[in-house]
């Protein structure tokens, strides 16, 4: 909510609370306790940071993972438990490009050694669902513009489009019946006490449950996914919604109330106007939740979307591939709330700390 | 803060005499027509734990056209329950409650309504704040704004029109939310503390604008202090609730004249006001916070060194 305004202070200046003595009677008791000012605490009152050091944790905070990946990934001492054969030899049951484990190319070599044959060559390498960065990074490349080259593989952009037409109806429909409702809950206690406990009940049941009565139901094109999508996010929306406009400053209520605001105008006009950049942030989190109950969604048994390019490819073992598709979600789910966000503070100019 | 007892030389001046033209002006207000009549409140709040706890009880008030109430007592004593039933955002459990003859339910366009906080609409500009509850009476958005502005000009905020009130400062926030109130033309303005929030230089200016307000409009304010300063600054009368239950321990025609200034606060009539508010309403205080006399000051023990003297 947001913080009433207080007047302005007038004792900044003066002195924290002294410190409690022991009683010393009578005797010159240093007045104070240094210790307690020693060190600074680590934990206070968060305050803003500089913007450009903003921007540099910011930064870091991206690049300290991919740092990590990139050290697991080149460095061989760190991890590479396996190894990638070169050149088989003579053993018959390698090829080049095969990943064996350290112990068992070791043996071979032995062996080989010991019986004169030509001893097969390799390279240490990590098991094949870590790619190294620069792989992935090609894969995000190829895959964002290239065909596939199997035949019956989808491709990339394609995939993502047709899930984000799934995300978007379903988080729409959804909002359409959940927001309303949410509103009218947190502004009504009857109404909240009649449909929340039941709801409170259906959210823990699994939306993933639901998805072969949806299929039986709906079909098995998008319907079921849009379903799937509306049941996962529908019952948290309407109870988050309601909490979020039971918030509202009950004092604008009454100033309304006095000035001959009544029922569903009164929540037109201020209820929804009071909680809004509030309600626009929960928006923002319940399209994250949709995000995620897409890939449940699209797990049954489909041959298009997101989910199904990430399983076909990893089927292939083409693990930089899978991560690229990923990466990807990732972009697009911070790129869509940043969007929000500014979108948010040009919507709601008066809640500074808010939208 | 007003709570400070001031040492009174012994006045002669009795708090109930009143010169010539003070008798006047309250024989002409009592001529007026009866503006809000409250006959034997009471309200009982259910407590959670089943009990009761009686907040008024048996109030009876009459205030006429064009007055200026102020309503004072101890913390707990229901001032603002009281001020909320005349809101309407209270239920009253017994007695009645009239406007202009018209009983009280719920909350109407007849009383208006100042609150302790900052209750302007934070998404809707001052032009749009003020203009709020003409639009919900009826008028079209644009008589609306334009009525807003003419109240705007009164309290002589035009030039804020189409801030937003995070914008504006408290004393600021606090004119607007009058003007919004004034702007449906309520028979009755209801304020319940709007000037504790503001610092004492900038409470001093409101209370000098809400006078020259009140002076310009026909309406009647009844309005909730626990500065008693400020109410004897303010009101023809005082209404002092007791705590515990909130009873009607008085209802004191003030006696110093108006037009009012800050040098009043030294004749002796203010005094007189000052001294008998203090009378009644401190010794309930002193009672709930504990023995508060100089003597027990002497329970601190000393702490600081024999030779290191401040005073």
């Amino acid at each position: 909510m947001r913080a009433r305004p207080l007047p302005p202070p007038t004792d900044d200046a003066a002195p924290a609370a002294p410190a409690l003595l022991p009683p010393v009677a009578g005797a010159a008791a240093p007045v104070g306790r240094a210790r307690h000012s020693r060190s600074q605490s680590w934990i206070g009152v968060a305050r803003p940071l500089p913007p450009r050091r903003r921007l540099a944790l910011t930064l870091l905070s991206f690049l300290l993972p991919l740092g990590l990946w990139a050290a697991i990934s080149y460095i061989p001492i760190l991890w590479h438990p396996l190894v990638e054969v070169t050149n088989p030899g003579e053993v018959a049951w390698m090829e080049p490009g095969m990943r064996v484990p350290k112990a068992a190319f070791a043996e071979e070599v032995a062996a080989a050694s010991s019986a004169g044959t030509e001893a097969p060559a390799g390279r240490p390498a990590n098991p094949v669902y870590l790619p190294a960065p620069h792989e992935v990074a090609v894969a995000l490349w190829t895959t964002l513009t290239a065909a596939p080259p199997q035949r019956d593989a989808i491709w990339l952009p394609a995939s993502l489009w047709h899930s984000i037409q799934i995300i978007f109806w379903g988080f729409t429909i959804s909002s359409i019946f959940g927001v309303p409702l949410g509103v009218l809950c947190g502004a009504q206690p009857t109404i909240a006490r009649l449909t929340e406990p039941v709801i409170e009940f259906v959210r823990y049941l699994p939306a993933p449950a639901f998805g072969a009565l949806m299929v039986a139901i709906l079909g098995i094109y998008d319907g079921p996914k849009i379903a799937i999508i509306v049941i996962g996010t529908f019952f948290q929306q309407v109870l988050v919604i309601a909490n979020t406009t039971r918030r509202v400053d009950p004092l604008l209520i009454e100033a309304a109330l006095t000035m001959g605001s009544r029922n569903l105008r009164l929540i037109r006009r201020v209820v929804v106007p009071a909680v809004l950049p509030q309600l626009y942030r929960d928006q923002r989190i319940l399209l994250g939740w949709a995000w995620t109950y897409l890939i449940v969604a699209e797990l049954i048994g489909t041959t298009s979307g997101i989910t199904f390019f990430i399983t076909q490819q990893a089927r292939y073992q083409h693990f930089d591939n899978v991560y690229a598709a990923i990466l990807v979600i990732g972009f697009i789910g911070i790129a869509t709330d940043i969007a929000l966000a500014l979108l948010g503070r040009r919507l709601f100019p008066y809640a500074r700390s808010e939208a | 803060m007003s709570a400070a007892p001031i040492p009174m030389t012994p006045e002669p001046c009795d708090y109930r005499t009143q010169c010539e033209s003070v008798r006047a002006r309250f024989d002409k207000l009592k001529a007026r027509e009866v503006a809000l009549k409250v006959e034997n409140l009471g309200k009982v709040f259910r407590n959670a734990d089943g009990g009761e706890t009686v907040a008024l009880r048996g109030i009876d008030l009459v205030t006429h056209r064009r007055e200026f109430l102020c309503v004072v007592g101890p913390s707990g004593c229901g001032k603002s329950t009281f001020v909320r039933i005349l809101a309407g955002l209270e239920t009253k459990t017994s007695g009645t409650v009239s406007v202009g003859g018209v009983p009280v339910s719920g909350p109407g366009a007849d009383r208006g309504m100042v609150f302790q906080g900052y209750t302007l609409f934070p998404w809707l500009t001052v032009k749009r704040n003020v203009a709020f509850g003409l639009e919900e009476n009826g008028e079209s958005r644009h008589v609306a704004e334009r009525e807003a502005l003419q109240w705007l000009a009164l309290i002589g905020l035009e030039r804020f029109a189409d801030a937003y009130p995070h914008q504006l400062s408290g004393g600021m926030k606090q004119r607007v939310a009058i003007a919004r109130a004034l702007a449906m033309r309520p028979r009755i303005l209801l304020m319940d503390e709007p000037f504790s929030a503001l610092d004492a230089q900038s409470r001093a200016r409101m209370q000098a604008y809400l006078i020259e307000i009140w002076r310009k409009i026909d309406i009647t304010i009844v309005f909730i202090t626990h500065d008693l300063d400020e109410a004897v600054t303010l009101a023809d009368r005082i209404l002092v609730l007791k705590a515990h239950p909130g009873e009607v321990d008085e209802l004191i025609e003030v006696p110093v004249p108006r037009p009012r200034h800050p040098g009043q606060m030294l004749t002796p009539e203010f005094r007189a006001t000052r001294t008998r508010l203090d009378a009644l309403i401190h010794p309930a205080e002193a009672e709930a916070d504990g023995p508060a006399d100089l003597g027990s000051l002497d329970m601190v023990t000393r702490m600081a060194s024999v030779g290191d003297e401040v005073e």
